[in-house]
């Protein structure tokens, strides 16, 4: 394929770096991304994604837009409280650019559809708020051999890393499996500054972008936490788990799980922590 | 003993790693434990030993995106 006049105009600054070219916005323009989660981190992300004119980008999300999104899911507007969200985001990144091919999955992610999902694309953003969801996006991507985006917010915090299977450590690798159930507060109690989404939910944007054009080093091995309050990151360097139970040498992880309890933070925060 | 304890310095008694999570109120079941960039296993919280100097990373869940 080759780009209209209004094209080159719309990808000019893209093209403009020696690191894209027209070589690399031809790779964007070719690249399919897989975000799970058309919410505080998915907005975000998909947008970006549509505006650096990314190929094809597929949401997967079963949730309708409530009041209590907007204030930090920035692809739904007040029109769209009610409304699908895979269907309002799709419309709002077609809106900003009509060259993006929009996969709606209406569904949410399970043991027996995560895999096929996840196989149609090149790289899988999590924007999802439970952990169960977060295990089976890790488990999934590594046995598809896909990169995975991951990220995660929480009041004034956020975090992203970035996992290459066989590569980088996995999300296992850090944790064995997801918190016990009950311990857990819901999202609707712990709160989250609006903000928060879009700083890393932009972050696993550009990450996405990194992979596919390869370029720079990506956020391997690190995990980068945000903490809004002092606007400081903390990078914890992390490595492969010799004992992980789905990347390591001996897995005993060989199928996907649903897990049952839904979970979306936990206690203290490691600011709580470290603040005293 | 002086320890750094994610990113900052702190002085401890403690002889494991457990000690620290128990100082620091912390129930082990929800964090992952980084001593000198090597996860410690959960079952070994209470048998690897602290010492001087050594650098601990906490890392909570957490969740969101929604
Ligand atoms: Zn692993």
């Amino acid at each position: 394929m080759s780009f209209t006049e209004d094209q080159i105009t719309r990808y000019s600054r893209h093209i403009l770096l020696p690191e894209i070219g027209g070589k690399g916005q031809k790779k964007l323009s070719q690249a399919k991304v897989f975000i799970v989660g058309a919410g505080g981190l998915g907005c975000p992300v998909a947008y970006y994604l549509a505006a650096a004119g990314i190929g094809t980008i597929g949401l997967i999300d079963s949730d309708v837009v409530d009041f209590s999104n907007l204030q930090r899911q920035i692809l739904h507007h007040t029109p769209d409280v009610g409304r699908s969200k895979v269907l309002s985001a799709k419309e709002k990144i077609l809106a900003l650019n009509p060259d993006v091919q929009v996969n709606m999955h209406e569904e949410r992610l399970t043991s027996r559809n995560a895999r096929d999902l996840v196989r149609q694309y090149d790289i899988i953003i999590d924007g999802v708020d439970n952990f169960p969801a977060k295990f089976l996006i890790n488990d999934a991507c590594f046995m598809e051999n896909k990169p995975l985006v991951h990220g995660g917010i929480l009041r004034f915090e956020g975090r992203a890393f970035t996992i290459i299977p066989n590569q980088s450590a996995c999300y296992r690798c850090i944790f064995k499996n997801p918190p016990p159930a009950g311990v857990v507060p819901t999202c609707q109690e712990a709160g989250i500054i609006g903000v928060v989404a879009g700083i890393i939910g932009t972050i696993q944007a550009t990450e996405a972008i990194k992979l596919i054009l390869n370029i720079g080093t990506p956020l391997t091995n690190r995990i980068l936490d945000f903490d809004a309050r002092t606007t400081a990151f903390r990078e914890i360097r992390v490595k492969r788990n010799p004992s992980c139970a789905l990347c390591g040498p001996n897995p005993s992880l060989t199928e996907l799980i649903d897990y049952e309890q839904e979970a979306c933070q936990l206690q203290p925060s490691a600011t709580t922590l470290t603040n005293g | 003993m002086q320890l750094t304890i994610n990113g900052k310095p702190e002085t401890l008694e403690v002889s494991t790693v457990l000690d620290v999570l128990k100082t620091k109120d912390i129930d082990p079941q929800l964090v992952a434990v980084e001593l000198n960039t090597q996860m410690v296993e959960q079952e070994q919280l209470g048998t690897t030993s602290i010492k001087d100097g050594d650098r601990l990373e906490f890392l909570f869940f957490m969740g969101g995106g929604v």
